[in-house]
């Protein structure tokens, strides 16, 4: 791929990223360009993130979500984002479509944890509330706030991740033409 | 082996005899099980794959894909609501209701005795005397709640369907204006002798200069059509009538079927004789069943009078007979490459074309596939010529053409117009006091408002394949789009991705809206959908499937905004409410097992 390093933008923009109900692949993935992100640390600053460890996200530019929404923590950390971003963006099937987790969408998730749990011996269903409940189904990003970018893969490429994001920081409208979104 | 699977054998084996084991009748076969039992018995499907030569696969597919095949039994009494805007508008959901109440059967599901089934379905193509609806496949019109007290009763005491008062099953022709078509007499045969006085060439060149086109929709020159089919390489040619009459708000080929078959059957002999076919297939849609006996009377009474068999009128190499086709409720099969493979017994899923079916169409060989109303007109060409038939009409827009008018207006029902009519001039003459917005062409077409009433009924202005709905100034255009949404949800054959998972996410939206949690988000993927769809679906249903969705949008904004809530986004379902489940099992009810939305995330948008 054409190394092409973006016109910086006037400040350093703030991003946070986020996994909820995902695999850290996507985020994986992300690493996965390599020895730009010597370039791309020199436009963006990371805020809340597995990168930085910050456990809270204050006002940023954009946040990157991998993962569906499967519980409540889910949902606040979905929210938290949602909140303080200006560009959101839904990162990988998981986060596009629910992915892989949303197969459970089928069963009842009552009997889930009660197969899971209870059925064993001596077990109970845990109910510390340290734990996050799980919504009934899991869904994806966009049925429970407003999304303004898709990226689809499982997981999308380095480069396509590059590609979007210099796009981004430089003004330009992203687009990620076929063989980015071309897995076979 | 169990009496019922001997009943099972016996049954099959007569209907596959009485269909002459063919494979390309498997839809044939289907629904004449599906009338015995009340459904498809789950083990007729390998027999019938087995007698057929067929995989096993392939019947699935098509008693899966057909809305009035189903596997379940659907009881003695299958009580089908045509679901369409105008039926909605005329208060079906009302009568719905109140014979669900009465008969104690929920949508959807069969009394707990096996007695009845309630449902709903597409357009049954009754808009001029709705709310109507089909029972047993036979259509009953003009709906109120007395009737449908009357109905509840003769279901209980299990009156056959045949035994209920003929009045019921009155449908009328409503016509209204009667131009060049509809008020022509007309003596079977008349055509055909003077296309054989002309000859085969001449016959076709004065089909050329009349500039006949297709009444389905596409306009497609019908000399053009069938010109290429007669030049097509193949041993054996088919005329196709389509009557799968499927678009919402359209009911004219039924009037023409019902009252002008002769008209329709004698322009397929036409067809015939142009090409060189032997065969002929009227493909008549589901919802119409109860056209079929008198359809079969008068193809019998043709061939009393050599309008159909051998050498017809002493012309040699002319033999050309018809049978009749069952289409089983699928829109879809509208389309004529979809169409094809439904009378070769497949689930109806439109063709790759090219091939075109004029090359190869039905088993592979040349057919011409034409609408009733095209070919009701071919004998008018016959009789009087290219040249006076292009007297009427427009320049690219011969002849006349049928509406079928509903909706808000005093008089629905058929009007005969030379094409060039305003649809100011419909309106008035069919009574529309001061409508809102007229639905051009049923649900795939155009939403027009007042400001372009001035517009002319034409292929070079607004083509239409015949349907005129009228919305009244009290109407809520929004519901009209959802219903359309809808309908369109039902009617994806589910072959392309961009269509299927469109209309679907489509009606999810719709749906969201409707229920006050739509935002400006759902707006914006509405269109961008709409545009997904349009441009890269594989047949037209898809393609327009957001076509009066965003003609309303443009239009009629106001109805959809004033739905949306005042935020930035709002989830289509309860959050906290999706933890019930989860709370139940665990006993939890600290805090944090509770979702409660302060609204930060989402600020109110001010407007």
């Amino acid at each position: 791929m054409r190394h092409v390093a973006p016109t910086p933008p006037r400040r350093k923009l703030r991003v946070a990223t986020a996994s909820l109900a995902g695999c850290f692949g996507c985020h994986m993935s992300f690493l996965d360009i390599d020895e730009r992100l010597l370039d791309l640390i020199d436009l963006v600053e990371f805020d809340r993130s597995p990168i930085t460890d910050i456990k809270h996200c204050g006002p940023c530019d954009i946040g990157i979500i991998e993962g569906g929404v499967c519980n409540a923590e889910n949902v606040h950390v979905l929210w938290e984002l949602r909140a303080n971003c200006k560009v959101l963006v839904a990162l990988g099937a998981c986060a596009v479509n629910g992915g892989l987790p949303a197969q459970r969408n089928h069963l009842d998730v009552g009997r889930c944890l009660t197969r899971v749990y209870r059925d064993r011996a001596g077990a109970a269903v845990p109910d510390d509330p340290e734990l996050p409940l799980l919504l009934d189904k899991v869904r994806p990003l966009n049925e429970v706030v407003r999304i303004d970018f898709f990226i689809p893969g499982c997981p999308p490429s380095g480069d396509a991740i590059w590609k979007y994001l210099t796009d981004l920081i430089s003004g330009r409208m992203p687009r990620l033409e076929h063989p980015m979104l071309h897995f076979d | 082996m169990t009496t019922n699977e001997a009943a099972l054998d016996t049954v099959l084996a007569d209907l596959l005899a009485r269909h002459g084991r063919d494979p390309g009748r498997l839809l044939q076969i289907l629904l004449d099980v599906q009338a015995r039992f009340a459904r498809v018995p789950p083990e007729a499907v390998p027999k019938l794959a087995a007698a057929l030569c067929l995989p096993i696969g392939e019947v699935e597919s098509t008693v899966e894909f057909y809305s009035f095949l189903s596997r379940t039994s659907v009881g003695e009494y299958r009580v089908l609501f045509s679901d369409n805007i105008t039926d909605r508008m005329l208060g079906n959901l009302t009568i719905f209701d109140h014979m669900a109440k009465r008969l104690g059967v929920r949508a959807g599901e069969v009394s707990d005795d096996g007695l009845v089934s309630l449902d709903t379905t597409s357009c049954t193509g009754m808009c001029d005397q709705g709310p109507a609806i089909l029972v047993n496949g036979i259509a009953v019109t003009r709906m109120t709640l007395r009737r449908a007290d009357q109905v509840c009763e003769l279901i209980r005491s299990r009156v056959p369907v045949a035994e209920w008062p003929a009045d019921f099953f009155r449908v009328d022709h409503n016509i209204r204006r009667a131009d060049m078509l509809l008020a022509a007499d007309f003596t079977p045969g008349s055509a055909l002798k003077a296309a054989i006085g002309l000859g085969r060439d001449r016959f076709l060149e004065e089909m050329r200069i009349s500039n006949l086109r297709g009444r389905g929709g596409a306009g497609f020159t019908t000399a053009v059509k069938w010109e290429a089919a007669r030049n097509a390489a193949g041993d054996e040619r088919y005329i196709v009538c389509n009557a799968d009459e499927g678009e919402p708000g359209t009911f004219k080929d039924r009037v023409l079927l019902q009252y002008y078959p002769e008209r329709v059957f004698e322009g397929m002999a036409l067809a015939a004789y142009v090409i060189g076919a032997r065969h002929g297939l009227l493909y008549l849609r589901g919802e119409y069943l109860y056209l079929r006996p008198r359809l079969e009377e008068k193809l019998t009474e043709l061939r009393a009078l050599g309008v159909l068999g051998r050498s017809i009128f002493g012309v040699d190499d002319f033999a050309f007979d018809i049978e009749i086709h069952m289409g089983a409720g699928a829109y879809v099969c509208g389309e004529e490459t979809a169409l094809i493979e439904s009378l070769e017994g497949k689930a109806g899923r439109p063709r790759i074309r090219p091939p075109f079916p004029v090359t190869s169409g039905y088993r592979g060989r040349p057919t011409v596939v034409n609408n009733v109303e095209t070919l009701a007109k071919v004998s008018e060409i016959a009789l009087n010529g290219g040249a006076w038939y292009r007297g009427y009409g427009t320049r690219q827009s011969t002849g006349t053409k049928i509406l079928s008018v509903s909706g808000d207006c005093a008089r629905p029902g058929i009007y005969e117009y030379p094409f060039g009519v305003r649809i100011s001039q419909v309106l008035e003459d069919c009574g529309a006091r001061r409508p809102r917005a007229v639905q051009i062409s049923g649900a795939s077409g155009q939403c027009l408002t007042p400001r372009e009433f001035g517009r002319r009924i034409a292929f070079e202005d607004v083509p239409t394949a015949g349907a005129l709905m009228i919305f009244g100034d009290h109407r809520d255009m929004f519901e009209v789009a959802l219903n359309f949404a809808r309908f369109f949800r039902h009617e994806s054959c589910g072959f392309c991705t961009p269509c299927r998972v469109g209309t679907t996410i489509q009606a999810k939206i719709m749906d969201k809206i409707a229920a006050g949690h739509g935002t400006q988000y759902e707006m914006n993927e509405l269109e961008h959908l709409h545009e997904v769809m349009r441009t890269a679906s594989h047949c037209g249903l898809g393609q327009t499937a957001g076509q009066a969705i965003a003609d309303t949008i443009t239009e009629f904004r106001g109805d959809y905004e004033k739905r949306l809530a005042r935020k930035d986004f709002e989830p289509a379902f309860d959050l906290d409410a999706a933890l019930d489940r989860a709370r139940d099992i665990t006993g939890r009810d600290d805090a944090d097992s509770r979702l409660v939305d302060e609204g930060w995330h989402a600020r109110e948008t001010t407007r």
